[in-house]
């Protein structure tokens, strides 16, 4: 009874809309279902629309593949209404502006090693509305190409990824403008969420776990944020590749494990910003390559194995105001010189005093460990990781640095930790 | 041989030792936790105490034990009890009143901090473990090399020595050899060197909990099936086992041959 109620709800607000959007008065709701109504197909009902006009897909198991749109339609599923794709291929295509499509449960879709096939493509359109849909099975989930001014909300694409070759992306953007992706779930593809030459986008509350490659990928794309995203076991959490201008805040980064497992991989990226995330237990939280102009501040490193690894390309980054918290190293580099700064961190390894008592330790903090170099050079130590003898080859290169950055120190280490209010919500 | 087994228990538990030995940890556990607040990082810090002084406690007493003893031993061995009993019995009593006071000692303050419904709980009984089982393994190398060893000054010495080449050396020549021989394949021959010696078996054992995020960061198929899987957590705690089984089985064959 109450899916029913909230179902009329929704219907009513949608139409309602529909008529606020297209003034064309006149536009007239046409109902599909498998048998007993006017139309028995997706195909057939949109051939036989007119633009403005709303679809009302009922429940029933519809067996079609390669639904063109070619017009603004106002597609909405009721509860249960199921098309199935049968892996014959693509499932719906949106080639015009204004389409709205919502509370379908699309699934099987096609694997092919030549064309993109996707549950819901939608190709240089403006003004989609893509929502409260489920996708299972999917290749690509929902693939927008040359789309601008989109929303992609409350979606779940599920997919059976199991080798990278063979699988596609939950969601993804190519060559898009102005896209929200907002509250959607992406689970067990290749790359959750992936952007490829997309421009102020915003990616906001979405949750991307146990993809095989990334939980979010970003290739040349500048002015996009993400905020209060989770991502969670995947091959790495996020990539971040030759763009500019990214924030990201507010989002959880956890459990991304593996030989190259990162939570965050930044390669080639400019001016952004990383501030308040939280990183927990990742292989290494933050791994950067040619990284320049970065802020990296107030967030949280927990019980990673390497809290950063900083390549010696990455200049210009400033690290504030973090929690460094039981990783089991703090920073890593394969340079002898340091051109980043870093300031007023909190490090649950500092062992120096506060005798000004000003929450400031009194001597600087080195966060690159020699043994840090050491595994760097031969990685197969890491199996001497928290002997005893290392404490000592530790020790004794604090005191007298060699081999690891002279000049890499925390000048003002905090004494105790950043408290940071876990308000947020994933 | 219980008799003998609860007469060195109590008359170890009687000594200044082991109220020393259990003081000890009581503060410095209590002394950790009330610092870091954190259970995590004390486990961490505690870890890296328990590994060199819990070997060290068990050599030194275990030598002291059983040369003090001697005359003792002299006047049982005239009575009509097998060899076997007596040894056995002493090492036993010597190790469980080590262990007992060890694990009091770091038991009661992580009790009084709630390890129990923390999330921490398996950490710390792994922490637990290994130091019972560092504590039991040395006490009874320090058996055997007591009994091979009249000399008092040189048997300490031995013992000492085993220690420093257990807790240290070894490491650095597995790291030397870790360094030098980079170009071959040496997943293989990592995790082999880490099993001959008691010390890294519990350091390993320890961080296949704490720090599992940066061992699966090691490329390598064998090191991903070990550290990746709970077999390695087996093969690490068979290989303790087997370690604490080792100098038992060497005192005792000696014991029977040896001429008091």
């Amino acid at each position: 009874m109450y899916s029913l109620v909230t179902q009329a709800i929704k219907t009513c607000l949608l139409l309602h809309l529909m008529y606020w959007l297209c003034p064309a008065l006149g536009a007239a709701t046409l109902e599909v279902c498998p048998d007993g109504c006017a139309y028995s197909s997706i195909q057939q009902a949109v051939d036989a629309a007119a633009a403005g006009d709303s679809l009302l897909i009922k429940p029933g198991i519809y067996r079609e593949h390669l639904i063109l749109i070619d017009k603004p339609l106002s597609i909405l599923g009721q509860e249960g209404a199921v098309v199935d794709g049968q892996y014959q291929g693509e499932i719906f295509r949106i080639r015009a502006n204004d389409v709205s499509l919502s509370g379908l449960e699309i699934r099987h879709v096609g694997t092919s090693y030549t064309e993109d096939q996707a549950g819901i493509r939608v190709e240089k359109s403006k003004n989609c509305q893509i929502f409260n849909n489920k996708l299972s099975d999917t290749f690509f989930g929902i693939y927008l190409a040359h789309a601008s001014n989109c929303e992609i909300r409350n979606n779940q694409v599920i997919g059976k990824a199991e080798k990278e070759i063979s699988s596609g992306n939950a969601i993804h953007l190519w060559y898009c403008k102005e896209i929200t992706v907002k509250d959607n779930l992406a689970k067990h593809h290749r790359d959750g969420i992936y952007l490829e030459f997309v421009e102020n986008s915003h990616i906001l509350h979405n949750v991307s776990e146990d993809n095989l490659r990334y939980g979010l990928h970003f290739m040349f794309s500048d002015y996009d944020d993400y905020l209060h995203n989770t991502f969670r076991r995947n091959g790495a959490g996020v990539a971040v590749m030759f763009s500019r201008h990214i924030r990201m805040q507010h989002n959880r980064f956890e459990e991304n494990w593996g030989p190259s497992a990162y939570g965050l991989l930044l390669k080639e990226i400019y001016d952004s910003e990383i501030t308040s995330n939280v990183f927990r237990k990742n292989t290494v939280a933050i791994y950067a390559e040619s990284a320049t102009r970065i802020r990296i501040a107030q967030n949280d490193f927990l019980q990673n194995g390497w809290a950063m690894k900083m390549l010696g390309s990455s200049m210009d980054n400033t690290i504030t105001q973090n929690n460094f918290i039981s990783n089991s190293f703090d920073l890593a580099t394969d340079s002898r010189r340091n051109h980043n700064q870093y300031e007023a961190n909190y490090w649950s390894e500092y062992a120096g005093y506060d005798l000004d008592k000003d929450g400031t330790g009194d001597v600087p903090y080195r966060p690159v460990k020699l043994y840090a170099f050491i595994v760097g050079e031969s990685p197969a130590t890491i199996i001497l990781l928290r002997c005893l003898l290392m404490d000592l080859l530790n020790y004794a290169e604090k005191v007298m640095p060699v081999l690891t950055p002279q000049t890499l120190l925390d000048e003002r280490p905090r004494m105790k930790p950043y408290p940071r209010n876990q308000s947020f919500n994933p | 041989m219980t008799r003998i087994l609860t007469y060195s228990c109590y008359d170890l538990l009687r000594s200044r030792w082991s109220y020393a030995y259990f003081l000890f940890y009581l503060i410095t556990t209590l002394a950790l936790l009330y610092f870091s607040s954190d259970l995590s990082k004390a486990i961490i810090s505690l870890m890296n105490i328990v590994l060199i002084l819990s070997p060290l406690i068990g050599t030194m007493l275990g030598a002291m034990y059983s040369y003090n003893s001697r005359e003792f031993v002299e006047l049982l061995l005239a009575q009509p009890i097998r060899r076997r009993d007596i040894f056995l019995g002493q090492y036993l009593g010597l190790a469980g009143s080590l262990s007992l006071s060890f694990a009091l000692g770091m038991g009661i303050p992580f009790l009084i901090y709630g390890v129990q419904v923390s999330a921490e709980v398996w950490n710390f009984a792994t922490l637990l473990f290994s130091g019972v089982m560092l504590t039991f393994i040395f006490s009874g190398l320090a058996f055997w090399i007591a009994m091979k060893q009249e000399d008092k000054t040189r048997g300490f010495g031995t013992a000492i020595l085993l220690w420093l080449f257990l807790a240290i050396v070894y490491d650095g020549i597995f790291l030397l050899a870790l360094i030098l021989f980079e170009a071959w394949p040496l997943e293989k021959f990592a995790l082999a060197a880490s099993l001959f010696n008691p010390i890294d078996l519990s350091r390993i054992l320890i961080m296949l909990k704490l720090d599992i995020s940066a061992l699966l960061g090691y490329t390598g198929a064998v090191f991903q099936q070990f550290a990746g899987s709970t077999r390695g957590m087996f093969i690490c705690v068979l290989s303790l086992l087997a370690w604490a089984a080792l100098p038992v089985a060497g005192f005792l064959y000696s014991c029977k041959r040896k001429d008091f």
